[in-house]
């Protein structure tokens, strides 16, 4: 792609991408914190993570606010005006990730003192390190502009959601052999929901650079897994 | 500082210079009519409008049968040349104007612009006054209406062409027929730039005399008659000047301030005209 | 949709230089069609080979085709002055005639239709309303149109050409010499007209293009780069040079 006539242009369109990335940056080290406190049962860890999430808010009403300033001065069409709403829903599903985040940290709080055996807790860092590199990929993805890298992430996000699917029973499993490992479970149960729910960001967010880079949404199906994550059945 | 010195000497002399000759120009139009003033001021009467021309040796008697005279030719002959004028000049402009005649027609027109008018003054001659065998009103109207054809076709023709294209291709986009677009818009634009023109003509030939003396020749007498020769200003002038009689010299400098305040008052007229055509 | 005309392999001649290489684009009947490009690439051009403004010209001439309602209009039998009352055009800058308001639209109708005063008067204040000037000019009809504002004079133009019936209007920069006012006002015009007449316009405003069309035409060189909806042509244009030139990354 050229470059616009008015560079003025470009150095806000540019400087909109760069704070994305340093979003997504203080998103990913949010989200690895969260586990390795949780993991440790490091309440202290738990507390800085809680602490970064204003950060996040701030950037994202920035980005917002430059996004439209742009719109507003610059009139963008085509693929400026799709990378400058792009850049708002990414943003928003970003600091979505950091909120939930910031729930697992709270949930490692609240655990105060609860000890969780690792065969239990290991779980939920797989479905953890699953998310994480999701998060990476999408987010190297974005800044390459790379819709085939992007589309990879959007087809394997049935994997977080069965793997989240196995960890439910799991845990219940745990719940029902001994009433005492209710509470811990139930907070890693509403930990490990929280990381699904990220996976969904990522899968948004790949859906959206699927939009900016061709200018449609993806219009594929994708790979439905048959007993994928479906509560009630449960019942 | 010193560059700037510099600059305000040179355009002061520049601008010395410049005033110095329009001065100079200017004084020699003051010169003439203050000599037509002092010399011909004095005796304006009424007698001069209401009186024939006097023979030598009298006092007395006025302009009447050369002013009517002039009066006369000068409204025939721009009665005949200004509406030839104005369809040739039309055509120049709105017909023709991608013709490749064109160009030639306006270098004929510009020379006959610039003809010396005794030259139009024996062509008249040549084509009217011989075969009819004699001088008379019409051979001079003739030649009044030579001299205005190319002015007046040359106005038109500018006039026209000042006329936005916009306008035009607005008019013919409504589907407009072209005689519509030029009769009822291009004309209406250029109305007062055209009629300017008839009377910047007008103006031309009142004071001409070369090309009356070979035409109209002159009479003393009273004559309406279009087939005889008959009395104008400029003709009068021409020869009473000549004559060693005082009273004739006299009314022939009165003749002249009336000749030049006419045409003045004429081209004052135009202007006005042409300027409030371009304030709107 | 129904095609109010259709430009089939359209080539344009400035005497030897070809201006248009062959264009083929449908305007479709009651919707509007714009032409964007850079200066030079031949949409004013195409404009004036649809009501044959090119024929006031010498040296200038056109091949292909240009079916209006399935009759070619290069057809050197076209009676050129139905034509152009059948598509009117609307040029860039406002040309009221030297003449009243109302002559300036009463002049027109006087030559096509035998009217009675108060018929005319009628439809010389139908053409103001609908031209959305009639509350502004209702008391002044007798006053010269050049005393107009320039949107209003954009507006009296428009009028003269509605006047007239016309089944297609033809807009050439119908803004670029107005303020934002005016412009806003001619773009709700010309939404309204287009519920009763078939609308082309050439605009070097894009948002305005945007605004007010339902197809555009990108045009570069004297060739037709992209004819889509405008929806899809400002949000994500499939080809590169309309991306290059609507985003202004252009050379």
């Amino acid at each position: 792609m050229s470059d616009h006539t008015v560079r003025a242009y470009d150095d806000e369109l540019m400087e909109i991408g760069r704070k994305i990335s340093e979003m997504g940056g203080i998103a990913e080290t949010m989200l690895t914190n969260a586990i390795d406190a949780l993991v440790k049962g490091d309440t202290e860890l738990a507390q800085r993570v809680i602490a970064t999430d204003p950060k996040l808010d701030a950037l994202e009403r920035e980005i917002e606010e430059k996004a439209v300033l742009t719109i507003a001065r610059r009139q963008p069409m085509a693929i400026d005006l799709r990378a400058l709403v792009s850049a708002i829903r990414i943003a928003s599903d970003i600091e979505r990730i950091g909120d939930l985040a910031k729930n697992v940290g709270k949930r490692v709080v609240a655990m105060d003192g609860q000890f969780a055996p690792q065969k239990i807790v290991g779980g939920v860092v797989h479905i953890s390190d699953l998310a994480l590199e999701r998060l990476h990929r999408v987010l190297g993805a974005y800044a390459q502009r790379d819709v085939s890298a992007a589309l990879n992430v959007w087809q394997h996000d049935e994997e977080i959601d069965q793997l989240y699917n196995s960890l439910f029973r799991e845990l219940l499993t745990y719940m029902m052999e001994d009433p005492r490992n209710i509470g811990f479970c139930t907070h890693l149960l509403f930990s490990a929901k929280n990381i699904e729910r990220i996976g969904d960001h990522a899968t948004n967010i790949a859906e959206t650079i699927h939009y900016l880079v061709k200018g449609e949404a993806i219009t594929a199906d994708r790979p439905r897994v048959s007993g994928a994550y479906e509560p009630l059945s449960l019942g | 500082m010193s560059l700037y010195a510099s600059r305000r000497r040179s355009n002061l002399t520049a601008m010395t210079l410049c005033l110095l000759a329009t001065a100079i120009g200017i004084s020699w139009l003051f010169l003439i009519l203050f000599s037509l003033l002092s010399n011909g001021l004095p005796h304006l009467s009424i007698e001069v409008f209401t009186e024939m021309t006097p023979p030598p040796g009298e006092t007395g008697g006025g302009l009447l049968n050369s002013i009517f005279g002039t009066l006369m030719m000068t409204v025939l002959g721009v009665g005949i040349g200004a509406p030839i004028g104005i369809l040739a000049g039309t055509y120049l402009a709105e017909y023709g104007r991608y013709s490749k005649t064109t160009p030639t027609i306006r270098f004929i027109n510009d020379i006959l612009l610039s003809a010396p008018s005794i030259i139009i003054g024996l062509f008249i001659y040549g084509i009217v006054v011989v075969p009819m065998k004699n001088f008379s009103a019409l051979a001079g109207a003739l030649a009044l209406a030579v001299i205005v054809i190319p002015v007046v076709v040359r106005t038109t023709e500018d006039m026209l062409l000042l006329v936005p294209n916009t306008l035009r291709e607005a008019a013919s986009a409504m589907g407009l027929p072209r005689a519509h677009v030029v009769w009822h818009v291009a004309y209406r634009a250029a109305r007062t730039g055209i009629l300017t023109g008839v009377l910047l003509g007008v103006a031309r030939i009142a004071g001409e005399t070369a090309p009356l003396l070979f035409t109209a020749f002159s009479n003393n007498f009273w004559s309406a008659s279009l087939l005889k020769p008959i009395a104008s200003l400029p003709t009068t002038i021409n020869s009473f000047i000549n004559t060693p009689d005082a009273n004739m010299k006299q009314l022939a400098w009165t003749g002249a301030l009336i000749v030049t305040l006419a045409v003045l008052g004429l081209n004052i007229v135009a202007r006005i005209l042409g300027g409030t055509k371009k304030q709107s | 949709m129904n095609e109010k005309i259709s430009i089939r392999d359209l080539k344009f001649y400035y005497g030897n230089a070809l201006a248009l290489k062959g264009i083929n684009i449908p305007l479709y009947a009651n919707k509007v069609t714009a032409f964007i490009g850079p200066s030079g690439c031949g949409k004013s051009t195409l404009l004036r080979v649809l009501n044959r403004m090119y024929d006031l010209y010498p040296n200038q001439h056109a091949e292909g085709e240009v079916l209006f309602d399935g009759r070619n209009i290069l057809d050197p039998g076209v009676d050129l002055n139905l034509l152009r009352a059948r598509i009117g055009m609307v040029f860039q800058k406002p040309t009221p005639f030297p003449m009243t308001i109302y002559d300036n639209i009463a002049f027109g109708l006087k030559l096509y239709e035998t009217l009675s005063k108060s018929e005319l008067d009628g439809r010389v204040e139908d053409a103001l309303k609908r031209a959305a000037l009639w509350s502004e000019v209702k008391d002044k009809l007798n006053a010269n149109g050049l005393s107009l504002s320039g949107g209003q004079q954009q507006r009296l133009c428009i009028a003269r050409t509605v006047a007239i019936k016309p089944e297609v209007i033809l807009f050439d920069e119908p803004c670029s010499a107005l303020d934002p006012i005016s412009t806003a006002k001619i773009e709700e015009l010309i939404d309204e007209l287009k519920h009763d007449y078939t609308i082309a316009i050439v605009t070097h405003n894009m948002q305005q293009a945007a605004r007010v069309s339902e197809h555009t035409a990108f045009m570069y060189l004297g060739e037709l780069v992209e004819f889509d909806e405008t929806s899809k042509i400002f949000t994500a244009p499939g080809d590169s040079r309309t991306q290059d030139y609507i985003t202004g990354r252009f050379g």
